[in-house]
This record gives C-alpha cells, sequence and structure tokens, in this order.
C-alpha cells in the first residue's frame, strides 16, 4: 500500500514535465506475447510482483479475458523509470490483439506517441501486425520494434548464432519495407527501425529478459553469450542481466517522441482547425495553461463512480469542477474526478496537465471520439476511423419482459464503451440489434451483458450486415415534397474507389477546410466542379450540391441532408446500408414559404429522389467477406482447404514451413457461422486460425433475389423486390 | 359591449329542416347537381362559425372529411360539430391530403365536402387538391369562411392596403448532424415590406411535434436572425399579437418587438403582425385598441 502510494507520488512529480514523459502502446498479432510484456514491464516498475508477471495477466482486467487468455480491452498504466540518471514517466496502454477487437486498437493510438510493435521471431510480421502498424503511422504514431520468443528460435528451430542473425536482420527489413510501403511520407521522414541505433530489442517476454545494441553495450553482453544462456536453460541469469523492462523502457525513452515534440504533428493530423489560433498554438506545445482539448478514446463503468472517459489531453489542465463543452452536445457538463490508471485500478489525483493520458468522471455527454474543451466552438478533433465495418448482427431480447427498460440502458452503455459496436432498435419488431465486428466480439458483447450488467438474455443467430451500392449512371430523377411544392432533381453514380478510399482513411472530411479537401479529392481524380461541391459525406457515400444560386436552397440543405443519410443508412433495395454512392443535386425548386418547404415535405422528397434514382442504377447487394489464416500441419491440410471451399471460399495463397502449411484465404461471412467448430473436427484440432475484414463483393446473381427477398421479410418489409415506380408514386 | 347576433338558433333549424324537406319534395337541392367536391370554410373560433351555406352543403353531403392541420377551431371539438351536422366526419391526415388523397375517388360518385379552419383555400396546399380532382374529371366548388388574413385589419386597425407579402415561421429545425437551422425567410420577407413601407402578416406554425407557436417565440427567433445579420429590421420596430381571433377571449397587444413580456397573449392560435410604416390612424388604433405605447401617437403623428 506505502508503495503504492509512493509511486503515484512519483508519478504526479513527473506529470508537469512534458519532456520526461513517454504516451506509448503495445501492439502485435494475437499470440505473440504482448500481454506477458506488458506485465513483465510492470514488475520491472514495481508494480507487481516478478513471481506473478506472466501468469497474472495484470492487464488484462476483465474475467473474460483471462478464461479465453487473449487481451479484449485496452487497458492503461502509468510507471517511471530511470534512464540516464533521470527519471521518466511512461503511459502505457495495452491494446486487444485480436482482430475482432480492431476498434480498440484504433482508439487506443489515438492517445500515444509511441508504439512497442511486437513481432514473435519464428511466425515473423503477420497480417494483424500489419493491420496495427498502419494504424499507427496513420495517426503519425512512430514505431520501435521488439523481436520476441527469441529463446524458440534457439531452442526449438535450434538455429545457429550465425543463422539467427540473418533471420533477425530479415525480420527487422521487412518490417522496414512494411513502414516504406505504407507510408512512403513517414519513411522519408526517417520513420524506421534499425538495431544499430537501438530502436529494435529482441528477447524473451516469457522469460523475462530482452537485449539491444546499446543494452549489450552497456551490460557488456555479446550476442553470443546470449545464445550461450539460452541453450543452457539459464535464461534466470541473463534476466538478472538484462531485464527486460530496463532494455524495453530505454529503448522506448530515447527513441519516442515525448509529448511536446510528438504533438505538433500529431495534431495536424487528427485536427483540422484554424492552424493560427491559439488553441493550435496550444496544443502544438502541449501547454497547461492553454484552454482544455481532450479527446476521449475510452469509456468504462465504474461501480462507484459511473463513466470512466479515458484518453489524451492535448491542451490545458484537467482539474475538478472544471465547466467543459463536449462536442456534439449543447450541455456543458462538469469534471468530477481526474484519475490516472494503475492496471485495472483509477487513483484520484489533484489535477493533469497536457501532454497525459487521463481518465476523469462528470462527463455525461461524452462519447468515444467526443472532444473535450473550455473553448466554446471550437473545431473537435478528426473522429477516430475503424478500419473493420461491421459485418455481423445480432438480435437481442431480453430473457424476462420486466427486464426490457433495464436491457434498453444496458445496450446504450456497451455501445457507449465500445464504438464498434452498433446498436438499433428494429421498429417494425421492436427488437434490439447489435452490429459488431465479428461472431466472438458479439459473443464477448453478450456475455458481458449478462455477467457485468446482470440481465439475462437471449440471443438471436447471427445475422451477416450487407450493403447496397449502385451499378451505374442514372441522370434527372425527380423528387417531389409530399405537397408537391418542392421538386428535387438528381443524378447517382457508383463512387470511385479512390475517394471511398480517402474517406475511410479518413483524409478528408466535412471539418477540414474546403481548400485543402478540394486538393485531396482532385489529386484523386475528382473533377474540380465536383470536388468543390462537397455537401455532405455519410459511410463511404458523398452528396454533392451543383446548383448554382438557388434562392432559400441554403436554409434547406440540412433537411435535403437528413433525406439523403436516411437513404445512406438503409438502402431502397433490402434497408441495408449503402456504399460507394455519390448523389449530385443539380437543380431544386422550392416554395417560398418556409412552413411549405419543412422536414416534413423536404425530407421524403430528397430521401425519394435518391431511392429510386438507386434502384433505376441497378441497386445490388454486396457482401462481407473475411479473409482466413490458417496454420495447419500438412497431414491436415486437406481438410483445411476443403472447409473453406466448401464455403464458397477461395485459396490465395498456401506456403509451408517445416512441417506446417500456412494458408491465407477468404470466404463470405455468410458461410463462416461455425466455422470453428467445423475445423477443429476437419484437423483433429490441429488448425490454428485467425481471420481479418476482407471487404465487400457482390452477391452471385443466382443468390441475389433470394438473399434480398429474405432479408426484406425478416425487416417485415414487402417480399417482393421493390421498384423505382414504387418511390415515384404520389 | 356590442355583439352582433346572426339570428336565433331554434328558428335557423326549424327554417333549415323545412328547406330540406321542400328540396326533397322537388328533388332540386344547389348544392347536389351533381357529384361533386365542395371545399367549405369553418371560419375562426368554433363550430358556429361556419356560413349558412357551408352548414346546407354539409349537412346534405353523402361524406363529410376535415383536416385540422393546417389550422384549427380552438373552440369546439370534432363530437361537437358531428352533432351539430347531423353527420359522422372522417378527419384526414397530412399524408391524406398532400401524399395518398385517394379519398377523391369517392367525389366521382357522391357528394362530398371538405372541411378546413378559416377560409378553404387559404392554405396554400389545397389548391393541390382541386388540381388533382380536376384531372380526375370531379367537379368542385368552394363556400368561403372568415379567414385570420382579413380578421387581422379589423383587431389591429392595420389597414388591408397596406400590407406586403405574408410569410410564416416555422419552428426551428434540428437536424441529425445536430445543426440547428433557423430559417432567415421571414426576415428577408419582413425586410422586403419594410423598405416599400408595408405591414407584414406572420403566421406562426402549427406542429404536432412542437405544437402552438406563440407569438413570444416567434418574435424570439426573428430577433435571434436579427442578432446575427445586425440589418436592423427588427430595431424599434412596433410588433402586434393577436390570440383567439373569432373568441370572446380575444386578445390583441401591441408594443415594442423586443420588449417579450408584453406579448404574454395566453392560449393559442396566436398570429404576429410586423408593421412597416403607420398611418396616423392605424398609430392611433395600435395605442387605443391594442395598448401601444402612446409616444407612438408622436411618432407617428407626420405619416401619411
Amino acid at each position: 500500500m506505502g508503495k503504492r502510494k509512493q509511486m503515484v507520488e512519483r508519478v504526479t512529480a513527473l506529470m508537469g514535465n512534458p519532456e520526461m514523459i513517454r504516451n506509448i502502446g503495445i501492439v502485435a498479432h494475437i499470440d505473440h506475447g504482448k500481454t506477458t510484456l506488458s506485465d513483465n514491464l510492470l514488475s520491472g516498475a514495481g508494480m507487481i510482483s516478478s513471481e506473478l508477471a506472466g501468469k497474472q495477466m495484470f492487464m488484462d482486467s476483465d474475467e473474460e479475458e483471462q478464461a479465453r487468455g487473449i487481451t479484449i480491452d485496452a487497458s492503461n498504466v502509468s510507471m517511471v523509470h530511470s534512464y540516464d540518471g533521470k527519471e521518466y514517466l511512461i503511459n502505457l496502454i495495452d491494446t486487444p490483439g485480436h482482430v475482432d477487437f480492431g476498434g480498440d486498437v484504433t482508439r487506443a493510438m489515438r492517445a500515444v506517441d509511441g508504439a512497442v510493435v511486437v513481432v514473435d521471431a519464428v511466425e515473423g510480421t503477420m497480417p494483424q501486425t500489419e493491420t496495427v502498424l498502419r494504424q499507427a503511422l496513420r495517426e503519425y504514431v512512430r514505431p520501435v520494434l521488439f523481436i520476441n520468443k527469441v529463446d524458440r528460435l534457439i531452442n526449438e528451430l535450434q538455429v545457429d548464432p550465425q543463422e539467427m542473425q540473418v533471420r533477425l536482420g530479415k525480420l527487422i527489413d521487412h518490417v522496414n519495407k512494411l513502414i516504406k510501403n505504407m507510408n512512403p511520407e513517414r519513411y522519408k521522414q526517417g520513420w524506421r527501425v534499425d538495431a544499430a541505433n537501438g530502436s529494435v530489442a529482441f528477447g524473451s517476454a516469457l522469460y523475462n529478459w530482452a537485449i539491444s545494441v546499446p543494452m549489450m553495450q552497456k551490460t557488456q553482453i555479446s550476442f553470443n553469450d546470449v545464445y550461450d544462456f539460452c541453450t543452457n536453460g539459464d535464461m534466470k541469469t541473463l534476466a538478472q542481466k538484462c531485464p527486460l523492462h530496463e532494455t524495453l523502457n530505454d529503448m522506448v525513452i530515447s527513441h519516442l517522441p515525448n509529448p511536446v515534440n510528438a504533438q505538433q504533428e500529431r495534431v495536424k493530423a487528427i485536427w483540422h482547425g484554424e492552424r493560427d489560433s491559439a488553441i493550435s498554438k496550444s496544443m502544438n506545445s502541449a501547454d497547461p495553461k492553454g484552454d482544455l482539448a481532450f479527446m476521449v478514446t475510452d469509456i468504462s463503468m465504474d461501480p462507484h463512480a459511473g463513466e470512466v472517459a479515458t484518453g489524451r489531453l492535448f491542451s490545458g489542465t484537467l482539474t475538478r469542477g472544471l465547466e467543459v463543452y463536449t462536442s456534439g452536445s449543447a450541455k456543458k457538463s462538469r469534471i468530477q474526478q481526474v484519475s490516472i490508471f494503475m492496471g485495472p485500478e483509477r487513483i484520484e489525483v489533484e489535477n493533469i496537465p497536457a501532454g497525459n493520458i487521463a481518465a476523469v468522471t462528470g462527463l455525461k455527454e461524452a462519447i468515444v471520439g467526443s472532444t473535450i474543451t473550455t473553448l466554446d466552438g471550437m473545431t473537435p478533433f478528426e473522429s477516430i476511423r475503424h478500419v473493420s465495418e461491421p459485418v455481423i448482427t445480432v438480435s437481442v431480447e431480453a430473457k424476462h419482459t420486466k427486464d426490457l427498460p433495464k436491457l434498453v440502458e444496458v445496450l446504450r452503455q456497451v455501445a457507449k464503451e465500445d464504438p464498434t459496436l452498433q446498436i438499433t432498435l428494429n421498429e417494425e419488431t421492436g427488437e434490439h440489434l447489435m452490429a459488431g465486428m465479428g461472431e466472438l466480439h458479439l459473443e464477448v458483447i453478450a456475455h458481458r451483458i449478462e455477467r457485468d450488467k446482470g440481465v439475462e438474455i437471449i440471443t438471436n443467430p447471427p445475422i451477416v450486415v450487407y450493403r447496397e451500392t449502385i451499378k451505374k449512371k442514372v441522370e434527372n430523377v425527380e423528387g417531389k415534397s409530399p405537397n408537391r411544392h418542392n421538386r428535387f432533381y438528381i443524378d447517382v453514380e457508383p463512387l470511385d474507389d479512390a475517394i471511398v478510399a480517402l474517406i475511410r482513411e479518413g483524409e478528408i472530411s466535412m471539418r477540414m477546410e474546403e481548400l485543402e479537401r478540394r486538393e485531396k479529392l482532385m489529386a484523386a481524380g475528382m473533377d474540380k466542379d465536383e470536388a468543390k461541391s462537397i455537401a455532405a459525406i455519410y459511410g463511404n457515400n458523398i452528396y454533392l450540391d451543383m446548383t448554382k444560386g438557388i434562392q432559400y436552397l441554403n436554409e434547406t440543405m440540412e433537411l435535403v441532408l437528413d433525406g439523403f443519410e436516411e437513404v445512406m443508412k438503409a438502402g431502397p433495395l433490402a434497408r441495408e446500408p449503402v456504399s460507394h454512392v455519390k448523389i449530385i443535386l443539380r437543380d431544386a425548386k422550392l416554395h417560398e414559404d418556409a412552413i411549405h418547404r419543412g422536414p416534413a415535405q423536404v425530407i421524403p422528397a430528397s430521401r425519394q429522389a435518391i431511392q429510386a434514382a438507386m434502384l433505376m442504377a441497378e441497386d445490388s447487394l454486396l457482401e462481407p467477406y473475411q479473409k482466413v489464416f490458417i496454420q495447419v500441419p500438412q497431414n491436415n491440410m486437406g481438410g483445411a482447404t476443403k472447409e473453406i471451399q466448401g464455403r464458397r471460399g477461395s485459396i490465395i495463397d498456401m506456403q509451408s514451413e517445416g512441417d506446417l502449411t500456412i494458408i491465407e484465404s477468404r470466404a463470405p461471412v455468410s458461410e463462416l457461422f461455425g466455422f470453428a467448430g467445423d475445423i477443429r473436427s476437419a484437423t483433429e484440432g490441429r488448425a490454428m486460425w485467425s481471420t481479418e475484414f476482407g471487404g465487400f463483393e457482390t452477391v452471385p446473381s443466382n443468390l441475389a433475389s433470394e438473399v434480398v427477398s429474405k432479408i426484406r421479410e425478416r425487416k417485415g418489409l414487402k417480399k417482393e423486390l421493390p421498384k423505382a415506380s414504387d418511390f415515384l408514386e404520389m | 359591449m356590442l355583439i352582433v347576433v346572426n339570428s336565433n338558433k331554434l328558428y335557423l333549424n326549424l327554417f333549415h329542416s323545412l328547406f330540406k324537406f321542400f328540396l326533397q319534395m322537388v328533388k332540386y337541392h344547389p348544392f347536389n347537381e351533381a357529384d361533386m367536391l365542395t371545399f367549405i370554410g369553418l371560419g375562426l373560433f368554433d363550430e358556429q362559425d361556419i356560413s349558412l351555406k357551408g352548414l346546407e352543403a354539409v349537412q346534405s353531403a353523402d361524406l363529410v372529411y376535415l383536416e385540422f392541420y393546417t389550422s384549427y377551431l380552438m373552440g369546439t371539438t370534432i363530437e361537437k360539430m358531428e352533432e351539430l351536422y347531423g353527420k359522422p366526419i372522417i378527419r384526414l391526415m397530412r399524408e391524406d391530403v398532400e401524399q395518398n388523397p385517394d379519398w377523391l375517388e369517392n367525389a366521382k360518385t357522391q357528394n362530398i365536402v371538405f372541411l378546413t379552419g378559416g377560409d378553404t383555400m387559404a392554405s396554400t396546399t389545397h389548391v393541390d387538391l382541386r388540381i388533382r380532382a380536376k384531372d380526375m374529371g370531379i367537379d368542385t366548388r368552394m363556400i368561403h369562411g372568415a379567414s385570420i388574413t382579413s380578421a387581422v385589419f379589423g383587431l389591429s386597425g392595420l389597414q388591408n392596403y397596406r400590407f406586403g407579402k405574408s410569410v410564416s415561421i416555422p419552428f426551428p429545425y434540428v437536424s441529425s448532424r445536430g445543426n440547428r437551422v433557423v430559417t432567415e425567410t421571414p426576415y428577408d420577407t419582413i425586410k422586403f415590406n419594410q423598405e416599400n413601407g408595408l405591414h407584414t402578416l406572420v403566421f406562426l406554425d402549427i406542429n404536432s411535434e412542437h405544437g402552438y407557436m406563440t407569438v413570444q417565440q416567434g418574435l424570439a427567433l426573428l430577433l435571434e436572425v436579427e442578432e446575427k445579420r445586425q440589418e436592423g429590421v427588427m430595431k424599434n420596430r412596433i410588433a402586434v399579437g393577436i390570440a383567439r381571433a373569432g373568441s370572446a377571449d380575444v386578445c390583441v397587444k401591441a408594443n415594442y418587438a423586443n420588449n417579450a413580456d408584453a406579448f404574454e397573449l395566453g392560449g393559442p392560435l396566436q398570429i404576429l403582425i410586423i408593421p412597416g410604416n403607420l398611418h396616423f390612424i392605424e398609430a392611433e388604433a395600435l395605442v387605443k385598441l391594442a395598448g401601444a405605447p402612446a409616444r407612438l401617437l408622436q411618432e407617428f403623428s407626420n405619416e401619411s
């Protein structure tokens, strides 16, 4: 207890000194040893006993996580490390490795300035390593590399010292090649990992040792010594001489930027407000005296304190009682507790200055991604982009009808805690629908609702979330308002992949300056007149206003766009979300009196024009795919490939390593239900597999109308396929 | 107090029954020459405001339709109306009037009436029904009722020929992106009228979600636009608020537009006038009939 208090005092003493702070995350493919690494770092910092480290899974605060042996939620801890005779504060966020929880990784990246990328020495970089590395680079988060499980290389694969060096060198080259390909701009700025300068370390998180070139110089332990310790089975001595936490933390402190250095560039990447404003300058220099600018990256529930918002403080100082604005809400709220995290424990402190990761209570209006500020009208941070999109839905009912109100509240809460989860109410059937990133993701959430929130629920079998898109261009479709006094004329056409990529990667948004957005769109091939006419972006779709000088259109546009959003949320064919659609408003006739062009008139006119136009433009259904990576012994390979091929899947690549075959394949999500059990029996339980979002493909035409009818029937719509005239007759 | 009484109700009913009987005998009815659609304005306040001709037509109709979403008779209920008419009323929602007026078909084979508050075609959307009926080969006819648009002249003392374009103020709209849209069209219309010295009649929103807009709410929205635009349209400007026209409890108040407390008018329906230049008789009427501050008399004594 006394030790804990002492630790808190050391942490708070350092918080006000940004040069001495490092905000970092640990990212890795599932099973590459990330949680073991975090635990050993904590034990090194004196926060848990060394015996427990690697077993306790200190950061895995969720019972579910410990049971499954994987990390689900990102947790945080602050620790102090001495380097070169000075004390530094390291704020660490642990992130999940399973890609079903990719949303957490993206959010954690927003809070940190640097990332320790963990790669298994035997397996090398995996698809998920690449996904998280790409996210880090996009958020301007600088990487260093830790090659884990080096002992396996020596003891299992029995490579000699020569070959070990070659293998490690190859792995480092590969990581650099990834950085170069993913983000040439950062690579040119010198963002690469290099064993010689100490931005690469290797070791064994399990046996609690690590080594790097600077550490070799410091300890006089040579590469051959390491090799000998491993082969002699004396890694304990090695752990005493080259403790994991010392090597890793030294690397973090010397190679990852402090908040002052980092924020200048990071703010540029995630905030698109006025560059010369006071708040911009204050964020660039992590000024504790500036206006508050706090980005919420996580919301969790504390049984006593209520909702806890965790995030990164870019400017100003958080103190109790501070009155703040929350982006997207008109209400002001008052900060109650200000605290730091020590693993699962939250410890209240007096105040937290800019540059730190903080947890606060009292922000009733906040959701993940909110900007909290003391500056009225501050441009909010860019919303957090999720690389994966929800592909599966389950409907949830309360087991006991009396629990229904409680269920509604609990669903609201879990959605707030996990922004990759979408909760919607099906108004026709009264069911609540949870949409998530995969089967496992939704299973975990369902379990959490029952265990943590104490509501017994019945979930129905999962349903695939499809997308609707159009195949061709259609011009001059008229939408009439119910009172027939207002008319809108639109074109629809498929939106180019290059533009969709800009939207998905957060490169363009409605918040950035028009000129900056226009230039990016034109660089991606959009016509200049179109590029300067963007009125709204919703999902992977855009709405262009190409009209000129139409009276009253200005104050009517919000209504037009509400109609646009309604259709993009639920397309005309099957009420599934719409993707890759460009809508161009060509002309409008508006009644001069505002009452005759109100919401009840304009929204349906705008909506029906788009619905009809999409159906004329061959609105069709896209289905989500997952990439499936399988590692399986040669002998069981046949069973594994058969499982994929039997599910409308295709094998993309197959490589053998020793007696293992590594299969890369993809299959539609709709065919993957129950895959876990089936592949287990098909391979006698010998296959290791993981999945990743694999994009969308058009549903094969022989299946399409049946799939559409089924969806429509499920949603209580007319089973017959809709026609454009259904939306035009009035 | 002077009350103008139309006629004794008892005699009216008696006369009416006899008249109807007579009509049946000779198989002639002025409103039943053929199957048609008759639009009837119900007047300002309660079921008693309908014209004799209108009542006649309702009572002899095969089907009686009513729409109450563009206007509303505050002083009555549908039950009371049905009692007076001796007929069931079919109430139409906005969708039935604007989107799917399937009921119009009935006018091909039957005699139907369509009732609205005020005058029958004062609500802009209804002309659309006449056009649709015409396209369907249905004859239409109108029986007018008293309208707020003319009642305001008498109530305020502002003169008919000095009004410009009228305008409506809708409740602000909050979009799904969280943007609040306050229309500036009323402000522009008032400005346009003012530049020509004309008064502006301002209709206030009736909305199923927000209820009835009051004069105070309408003025607050105009002042909000003024705050943004700073064009002085509402500066030192007199406004006239009218509530419950056509009832015994009618209320008319004139004062400076920024003096919100002066426009506490009680219940609905309410309507607003923003006068342009005042003729000295108009100024006198506002002071003596609507309680406007007496200094208006000096201010406008030389106007003509």
